[in-house]
């Protein structure tokens, strides 16, 4: 009786969530200022010189100049309309094509076929896909080559621009390659939390078929957890810099690159129009999110009138599987550019019409084998880096969380989305310029910290649903047993969440490898990784280097998942982690 | 009660060698069973037995392990493979199932024949419906606000305003407690009664056989495991021992 007691007691004060470590109960603020304030001053420090304003490089006074002259560059306007169209036509076709392939699927899982490629193509960067579709359609692509010269005629390359182009196609391709299986992810994530099946069946014996059934019945539910997702996604393709460098046109580019361009100049003057043009970058973003809002109020009240009609549409069966076929089509196509990086990089000999090269050989691997191993190594160590910092950073800011029973906010939530949302280009300037200031910019520790603000979102995005759904009752019965909270964190948490935890490292690490602008910037050209590098060597560089470094980098994120994946499974005991879920 | 509402159905539910197999295992031996309109055919077994599994099958809904034979008629109509949607039967299940981004109004107008044109024809029969069932008024509430009897009887409305052939009850009595439960039951008869509906029953309860007042089958299993089919109950003759004895053995034994 009496040892019930003082175990009760034990466990009473052990529980007691009031009195956590100092460090621990400042972890949510810790996390929070490490990322956002470089991203508020980088906002700042971009916006000033937007308007004269240049910190140490400049008489100080107010001026619309940049404006100016960010309105008479030459091709301005067209740069405007380039991003508005291939960031917008990307974003609702990316969506319109889920939704579609979604209601055609139904409740039920993705084929083989589609969940198979959609690893790869979710870990590989969007440098790399870009690479790699502009292997795919360019004049001397796959593509053009499968169909050589039996349907076509061409014994030659066609001079025909389609990478490139100037209406910024196949950079919209090359963002709806790597958004849906994203936007797919998010959605099949979503609908476990919907009871679909049954609402489906319903609506079967009410004389509706799944696709309208779906699309008025699953959608309106999913919606509201896919709204954060997609407005990322809309921001991304917007505002992307790299796939733009690659499968854009070049004269005149995107709002972005053309901002990254002047940036980029020799010449202190040309920041200035620069930062208006950044400033304008995220004036866009913002209107579009603002505008896809209001679009979607209105669609919902349409649709409310819509469901109420009672229609039983068969003609939205046969445009879900159209829908689902162009997204398999899509998919295929991801799958094949990451294909087509690895036989550039181990082709000797290539001619124009011939589906494969005549001769293979791993000569430029061998070649290239000094000139990768600096930016691999720093790569590996930034991405581990900044991984490692934000798993330790999210894991606080769970474990805080748990102790004192308080749950992040939805208002929360919205901060993590702030680097997600908020163009790239729209503060990284700024940032270096605190860097600066810091005497940070060009070190290493300037990239891992810019890398953190984007990988950060993402390690807790991926955590925190599995960390909060654990059964409460194996750490309280722990703490019965007289375990401190040190203690059940690291012996009973931990494990029993190992694959999670590994999964949300590779997903951060995977994150980091993709991050090209921050690199850029915070690198000050010093820093080199594989993605950097994959970049530069994109534009005219030879097709079998740019493969070696394109295949590297889509490599490394797979590499991460699959350790992620094996090694709970290596551990031996009952306690493996998969076991619990 | 609701006379004249409803178009009259005059179409028989009939099946024909209906089975169901789960790895081998027989769950439920060939059925063939006539279920006139206006009349209730109950099938009673305990919980795992297969019977709503027979429900999905004839609603076309089966999915999983399950394998299924035989042919289904509604009428003169052989549904057995149809798709769910165009074999216009109707299934009615434990949970209410009302859509949670509806309104009650908008639940019914989802399943509102498109027979009825214009939205203001529409509007006033769903009020009318409403009213019928007393819940006049309820049209633009949110169905979370509703109680549990209230919600049950809107999924039956919007069931019966598709105008579906046939009824299929799984077990939709069991989440009411059980004052409201028996009050429930003769909405849905009385309503399936004025509609003429073939219905097919689903339940361990035996006063939901009682009260369906038709044909009881009971799932049975004999001492070497192999499943066979009791009529227990025929028309104008139920509470009788028989039934009473029914309902022991689906709630003792079975499993």
């Amino acid at each position: 009786m009496t040892g019930g007691v003082t175990l009760a007691a034990r466990a009473q004060r052990a529980d007691d969530g009031r009195r956590p470590r100092a460090w621990l109960r400042h972890a949510p603020r810790i996390t929070v200022a490490l990322f956002l304030v470089p991203i508020g001053a980088g906002l700042l420090g971009t916006a000033l010189p937007a308007f004269g304003w240049l910190p140490g490089l400049h008489p100080r006074h107010w001026t619309l100049s940049p404006w100016r002259a960010l309105w008479a560059a030459p091709g301005f306007g067209t740069a405007v309309g380039l991003t508005l169209m291939s960031g917008l036509s990307a974003t609702i076709l990316a969506v319109v094509l889920t939704f579609g392939c979604c209601a055609h699927l139904s409740h039920r899982p993705p084929g083989r076929l589609v969940r198979g490629l959609m690893g790869p193509i979710l870990a590989a960067p969007h440098a790399a896909m870009a690479i790699g579709v502009g292997f795919l359609l360019a004049p001397s692509g796959w593509i053009v080559r499968l169909l050589s010269p039996w349907l076509t005629g061409w014994h030659q390359p066609p001079d025909i621009a389609t990478v490139q182009d100037p209406y910024g196609i196949a950079l919209t391709v090359g963002l709806l390659v790597k958004e849906i299986p994203y936007l797919l992810l998010m959605s099949l994530s979503a609908l476990g939390q919907v009871p679909a099946r049954r609402q489906l069946e319903v609506a079967a014996a009410l004389g509706y078929g799944r696709t309208s059934a779906w699309l008025k019945l699953v959608l309106p539910q999913l919606y509201a957890q896919l709204r954060l997702p997609i407005y990322a996604v809309l921001a991304y393709a917007l505002s992307v810099v790299d796939m733009a460098l690659i499968l854009g046109p070049s004269n005149p580019p995107t709002l972005s690159v053309l901002a990254l361009r002047w940036f980029s100049s020799p010449h202190v003057q040309m920041y200035f129009p620069a930062a208006a043009a950044a400033l304008l970058q995220l004036g866009i973003v913002a209107a579009s999110i603002a505008a896809w809002r209001a679009g979607e109020v209105l669609i919902a009240s349409l649709a409310r009138r819509w469901i109420a009609r009672g229609a039983r549409h068969s003609v939205l069966e046969p445009l879900a599987a159209l829908a689902r076929g162009v997204v398999g089509g899509l998919m295929l196509l991801g799958a094949s550019s990451l294909l087509a990086l690895a036989v550039w990089s181990v082709a000797a000999v290539w001619r124009f019409p011939d589906l494969l090269p005549q001769r293979w050989s791993g000569a430029v691997w061998h070649q290239q084998a000094g000139t990768i191993l600096w930016p691999l190594g720093t790569t590996l160590l930034v991405a581990a880096a900044a991984s490692a910092a934000a798993l330790l950073l999210v894991l606080a800011c769970l474990e805080q969380e748990q102790r004192c029973g308080a749950p992040v906010r939805s208002r929360m939530l919205w901060l993590l989305y702030v680097p997600l949302l908020v163009p790239q280009i729209a503060f990284l300037f700024g940032t270096q310029v605190l860097f600066t200031v810091l005497r940070l910019d060009g070190t290493l520790l300037a990239v891992i910290w810019s890398h953190l603000l984007f990988v950060l979102p993402y390690v807790f995005l991926s955590l925190s649903d599995p960390w909060r759904a654990l059964d409460p009752r194996y750490a309280r019965t722990a703490l019965a047993l007289g375990s401190s909270p040190a203690r059940v964190f690291l012996r009973i948490k931990l494990p029993l969440l190992l694959r999670p935890v590994l999964v949300a490292a590779a997903v951060g690490v995977a994150v980091s490898i993709d991050q090209y602008l921050p690199t850029i910037f915070a690198g000050a050209g010093r820093v080199v990784t594989l993605t950097s590098e994959a970049v530069t060597l994109a534009s005219g560089g030879d097709r079998r280097v740019t493969g070696v470094f394109a295949v590297l980098q889509s490599v490394l994120p797979l590499a991460g998942y699959g350790l992620a994946v094996l090694v709970p499974r290596l551990k031996r005991g009952p306690w493996r982690a998969g076991s619990i879920s | 009660m609701a006379g004249g509402e409803y178009l009259v159905s005059d179409a028989a539910l009939r099946l024909e060698q209906v089975s169901i197999v789960l790895d081998g295992r027989v769950l439920i031996p060939p059925l063939t069973e006539q279920v006139p309109p206006g009349t209730v055919l109950t099938l009673m077994g305990p919980s795992g037995a297969g019977k709503s599994t027979v429900l999905s099958f004839l609603g076309g809904t089966l999915a999983g392990p399950f394998r299924a034979c035989g042919r289904i008629w509604v009428g003169a109509r052989e549904v057995t493979t149809l798709p769910a949607e165009r074999r216009r039967i109707g299934t009615l299940f434990q949970d209410d199932l009302l859509f949670p981004h509806l309104t009650v109004g908008e639940n019914l107008a989802f399943a509102l024949a498109r027979t009825v044109r214009g939205r203001r024809a529409r509007t006033a029969r769903i009020a009318a419906v409403l009213a019928q069932a007393g819940l006049e008024g309820f049209a633009p509430r949110d169905p979370a606000t509703l109680s549990g009897g209230q919600r049950a009887r809107v999924a039956l409305l919007r069931l019966l305003l598709a105008e579906p052939q046939v009824l299929l009850l799984d077990e939709p009595f069991n989440r009411l407690d059980a004052a409201l439960r028996a009050e429930f039951r003769r909405f849905v008869f009385a309503h399936a009664a004025a509609a003429a509906l073939p219905v097919l029953l689903v339940t361990h309860d035996v006063a939901d056989a009682e009260a369906a007042g038709g044909t009881v089958l009971a799932l049975r299993t004999d001492a070497s495991a192999t499943t066979f089919i009791e009529r227990v109950g025929a028309e104008g003759r139920t509470g009788d021992r028989a039934m009473a004895q029914a309902e022991l053995e689906t709630k003792g034994g079975g499993r």
